[in-house]
């Protein structure tokens, strides 16, 4: 736990230390606080005190923007060699997979908390439900942890940064979108499958205030399924032919 | 703390990085790997670091298994890596205190071997600058630094001492014979005087197999064979018949001619016999005029190149 805790902390001090983390903050709370606030179907065009708009706004800006941040973790450093330097100190491959999972998660926690005075003001403005809120803040973050371990994953197969974020994207625009598309066009279990396997099914959801444990369980396998590609991806040095 | 390896074999495709290598070594031994580019050296240091695992064989690091015991291994274990890869972004100290973080050192004493790293590599001037902002020779010593944080008993170093200055290279030689009187550690290099400078034996390896094994003298016995004296007679002008008086010696076995020095001979005893004292004793009674006797020996160079080219 020590190790993944020095190596996340690492992270999260590099993302700081460059302007990755500002440019993130700054335009996640841009674009979100305009959609909210000011424009399209925002707070005061549909007349309800809720932060649907803002949850709907993220669950696209978040897609774009984890890719983003996760494209360097693996591949940049296996394209300068410090990855070796990493493996060879006294930690696994699981605790450099999950200290730059955990590291990412921290910065979009830091986010997404940066936007906790949106629900103060619309608290404020009428009545809110308190649930519906926490919930949706809950779907934001498990649905950050699906796509930081899909952009891990991409990261990890790849020293290329920018191979590792269109791939990362590549990947997730099935959950965003073709999934969905492909399920309204299809009928019985493939019908089934695919809206199970849309993240907007399952987002929805959760922001709605319901939380089910096919929602939940669904968003922690993709999480594991990705971190297990990425250190499986990570530890195929070690195969022997 | 001592390295076992056994029959190490590591295959890339059809390609065999490392063949069938074993050796020994033991602690407080400074082991030099040599061997040109491709040879296999790098490979050998990466899987006894446990960053990849050998398609064959083991290795036992003070009888604990790279297969088995990759966590305990690494604590014990300072790796220089091949072209000494760094966090550019991070600070000197940030770094080493990462790193000191990452090893396991505990919290009360990470301070303490910072310092003693910094003071022991000579990073103080540059201790607060960013590691990507330093020269090539400060970023060698940080890589050294953060191999030696956590007091390794083994040390690793792949290339020591490129890109550093003469006198830093004389610097780093000497730490490492200063760690090696308690520390096990092996080096690769490219850089012969180096290796007969700081270690007590050489492994030469070529093609992924070990082609010599000992110290430099003992190297150096295996691949000339015979003495090789070279002789200057002065104010005698038959020198065919010095050289057919030389060839009746019994230890001798060739003479030669001297390209550019009329008067110097070269001398080739038979194997395991020393002429030295008969060509005295002949030019005694001879009365011929002995100004030079000098034993010739083979350079490591040489060793190398016979060893290494196919």
């Amino acid at each position: 736990m020590h190790a993944i805790w020095v190596i996340s902390k690492r992270e999260l001090n590099s993302f700081f230390d460059s302007l990755v983390s500002y440019i993130f903050i700054v335009v996640f709370l841009g674009i979100g606080g305009f959609f909210t606030w000011l424009f399209g179907s925002d707070i005061f065009l549909i007349g309800q005190a809720t932060l649907q708009p803002f949850f709907s706004i993220a669950y696209f800006t978040l897609f774009f923007f984890i890719p983003a941040l996760t494209m360097r973790m693996l591949a940049e450093e296996k394209r300068i060699g410090t990855i070796e330097l990493l493996l060879t100190k006294a930690v696994s491959d699981w605790q450099v997979i999950l200290g730059k999972f955990l590291s990412c998660l921290i910065l979009i926690s830091i986010a997404l908390a940066l936007t906790l005075p949106y629900y103060i003001t619309v608290w404020a403005i009428g009545p809110i439900d308190h649930g519906a809120v926490w919930c949706g803040y809950l779907g934001m973050i498990l649905m950050s942890m699906a796509y930081i371990a899909i952009g891990m994953f991409a990261s990890s197969i790849t020293n290329n940064q920018i191979v590792s974020f269109l791939l990362a994207l590549f990947i997730g625009v099935f959950f965003l979108i073709i999934f969905d598309v492909l399920a309204s066009s299809f009928t019985g279990t493939i019908g089934q499958i695919l809206n199970f396997l849309s993240m907007s099914t399952h987002f929805e959801a959760i922001s709605r205030g319901v939380i089910d444990s096919r929602d939940l369980l669904y968003f922690l396998s993709i999480t594991a399924l990705g971190l297990m590609l990425a250190q499986a991806s990570l530890s195929k040095r070690n195969i022997v032919e | 703390m001592s390295i076992v390896v056994n029959n190490l074999t590591k295959k890339f495709g059809s390609q065999r990085a490392v063949d069938n290598i074993s050796f020994e070594v033991q602690t407080g031994e400074i082991l030099g790997f040599l061997g040109p580019n491709g040879a296999g050296k790098t490979t050998t240091m990466k899987i006894l670091t446990c960053y990849m695992a050998p398609s064959d064989g083991d290795a036992k690091i003070n009888n604990l298994s790279i297969l088995e015991s990759q966590d305990e291994i690494k604590k014990k274990i300072g790796y220089l890596a091949e072209n000494n890869p760094l966090y550019f972004d991070m600070a000197v100290l940030d770094y080493l205190k990462f790193v000191a973080d990452l090893q396991g050192v505990k919290k009360d004493k990470i301070q303490n071997r910072i310092a003693e790293m910094v003071y022991v590599c000579g990073l103080n001037v540059e201790k607060h600058k960013k590691i990507g902002e330093l020269s090539k020779g400060f970023r060698q010593r940080v890589g050294l630094a953060q191999a030696m944080i956590h007091d390794p008993e083994i040390l690793i170093l792949d290339e020591p001492t490129t890109g550093l200055d003469p006198n830093q290279i004389v610097e780093i030689r000497k730490l490492i014979k200063e760690l090696g009187k308690q520390k096990t550690v092996i080096l690769s290099t490219h850089i012969l005087p180096e290796v007969e400078a700081t270690c007590d034996r050489i492994l030469i390896i070529n093609n992924g197999k070990i082609v010599a094994d000992g110290t430099s003298d003992m190297l150096r016995k295996r691949a000339s064979g015979e003495e090789m004296v070279r002789v200057q007679i002065r104010d005698f002008d038959d020198k065919d018949s010095i050289v057919a008086a030389l060839k009746g010696l019994d230890s001798v076995a060739i003479v030669d001619f001297v390209k550019d020095s009329p008067d110097s001979f070269l001398v080739t005893s038979k194997e395991n016999q020393n002429s030295r004292k008969e060509i005295f004793k002949l030019c005694v009674n001879k009365n011929w005029v002995l100004t030079e006797m000098t034993p010739i020996e083979t350079k490591l160079e040489d060793i190398f190149r016979e060893l290494t080219t196919n």
